[in-house]
């Protein structure tokens, strides 16, 4: 509890977020939020943006071998509930949308990054599919694009060591996959509705 | 005795000048620009605010220095913010935020004049300049380092002149305790002042704008009428400040409106440049620091090196 107070804390501080919904509102409702990925801050200040009991039922998707480094980054891993993902041995059987699905049940909520990895600069990468086999799999779940501007410049890839300038995080309305659309269509539309809140 | 005399008066002007602000916002009739009449309100808050903080050097001058610093930092995040960076500049960011801006008011705190006057334009632009070579990246080079330089001197090095104002000692106010804190209190209340009076004077009189591209409201008429007016409030002033004649004061008065209104032209020149879309949603909920310092910035360090000069305590 003091540790998440903590955390919400110092992220808000060093981002300097500023947090809008556009067309959506927070909801305790089954969701996935997928963002940009630009910076480690990222999984933090998703998470600490939302509100607290939004954020109690709410587990961020991170990279196992970045948030398993070091007894820090895992006590932290642990306050803010993160569901570890092997990005490199990813197993036919013991595929990571089944073990999400599984995860959350009916009551939690996630926070994803589907690029993958974290791009340079402010472009934003191709998604992978994991967001799609998720809508497959439970159509009922709500995907709530969001925008993240500015953290790349805040952290930057390869840097340790913050410059806090101001941030914004944009939460947009929530997307469905529709029915029989392609893989590639669907992950070309959430990767619009990510990029079209820049500009909101 | 004279320390209330000033706070009273400038609660006074400051009471008298919300009023009107309200009362404009209410006009709808009057065909005002209401863009006009925010800027002129929100001038109005920053008024308050400053004079709250500066309520509070009268009893302790390092607390005001500490919240200048803080306001420093906040206004040079902001510019950051609205300035494109690269990667090549983050570790120079990284020591401009971190070692120059808190040792630049420490050194104030400490009335270290000979090391604070020199610390940024001397080592921290050569610093600036150093470290991004070192990070490889040479592309616009010369661009990024200025505008890194202008906001770091701008926003950290004009700024904290306003509370090195608490420990210029003049000649004419020795011994007297409080003197700095109503020469602060001057300072504050003449920038403030001859930007509302410039805004009002623009508004009754204004026909020539000086720069229509940048700013549609201010006029050559606005700039010279404001100063006016500030030179009279500053000759009402006069009892407060360490200067011994009307006309002293005057001229200062008058300095002191023409910088305000240069800095807060060159600011809103470089909003213009970097477009208010961006700075919409990063800058929101924010409260804008910077668009309300900019007079203050290019107005403090002018007054306190023409005050040092003139009347400081070695000169003659």
């Amino acid at each position: 509890m003091l540790t998440e107070t903590l955390l919400t804390l110092t992220a808000r501080i060093i981002s300097g977020v500023s947090v809008r919904w556009v067309d959506s509102q927070p909801d305790t409702c089954q969701r996935v939020y997928f963002a940009n990925h630009t910076s480690h801050l990222d999984v933090v200040l998703v998470w600490s943006s939302l509100p607290a009991d939004v954020r109690r039922l709410t587990r961020p998707i991170a990279a196992k071998d970045y948030w398993e480094g070091g007894s820090i980054r895992r006590h932290l891993a642990k306050v803010f509930n993160a569901m570890l993902i092997d990005r490199k041995e990813i197993k036919v059987h013991q595929s990571p949308v089944d073990m999400m699905l599984r995860e959350i049940g009916k009551t939690h909520s996630l926070i994803l990054f589907p690029e993958g990895g974290r791009s340079p600069g402010e472009e934003v990468g191709e998604f992978k599919s994991g967001l799609y086999y998720l809508g497959k799999k439970r159509p009922d779940l709500e995907l709530i694009p969001v925008y993240i501007n500015n953290m790349n410049r805040i952290l930057p890839r390869g840097e340790f060591l913050p410059v806090p300038l101001l941030s914004s995080l944009t939460f947009g309305p929530p997307i469905w996959l529709e029915a029989g659309e392609p893989k590639l269509d669907f992950l070309a539309r959430a990767r619009d509705a990510v990029l079209s809140l820049k500009e909101s | 005795m004279r320390d209330w005399a000033l706070l009273g008066t400038v609660l006074a002007l400051l009471s008298l000048a919300t009023l009107g602000g309200q009362w404009l916002k209410r006009q709808t009739k009057m065909g005002l620009d209401e863009e006009a009449v925010y800027a002129f309100n929100s001038r109005i808050q920053a008024w308050w605010f400053f004079s709250i903080v500066l309520g509070i050097s009268f009893f302790h001058p390092i607390l005001t220095v500490v919240l200048f610093g803080m306001l420093a930092f906040w206004a040079l995040r902001e510019y950051i913010t609205l300035t494109p960076t690269t990667m090549g500049d983050h570790r120079a960011l990284f020591w401009v935020f971190f070692l120059f801006t808190p040792a630049q008011f420490v050194l104030v705190g400490f009335n270290m004049y000979s090391l604070y006057s020199v610390l940024i334009p001397v080592y921290a632009f050569l610093f600036i300049a150093a470290r991004a070579a070192v990070s490889g990246d040479y592309r616009r080079f010369l661009e990024r380092i200025a505008k890194i330089q202008f906001g770091l001197f701008v926003c950290v090095y004009c700024l904290s002149f306003v509370p090195a104002l608490l420990f210029l000692k003049c000649q004419s106010t020795e011994g007297d305790e409080s003197a700095n804190a109503r020469l602060l209190f001057f300072f504050i209340t003449m920038v403030l002042f001859s930007e509302l009076a410039q805004f009002v004077c623009s508004r009754l009189f204004g026909k020539h704008l000086i720069a229509e591209a940048i700013d549609e409201t201010r006029t050559w008429e606005g700039l010279l009428g404001g100063a006016g007016a500030t030179a009279l409030l500053g000759s009402i002033l006069f009892w407060a400040t360490p200067f011994k004649n009307l006309w002293q004061v005057a001229t200062m008065a008058i300095l002191i409106a023409f910088m305000s209104s240069a800095g807060a032209i060159t600011m809103a020149a470089i909003r213009r440049d970097r477009g208010e879309v961006r700075s919409g949603t990063l800058i929101e909920g924010h409260g804008g620091v910077l668009s309300r310092i900019d007079a203050v910035c290019f107005a403090a360090p002018v007054f306190y090196h023409v005050t040092l000069v003139f009347f400081g305590r070695a000169a003659g």
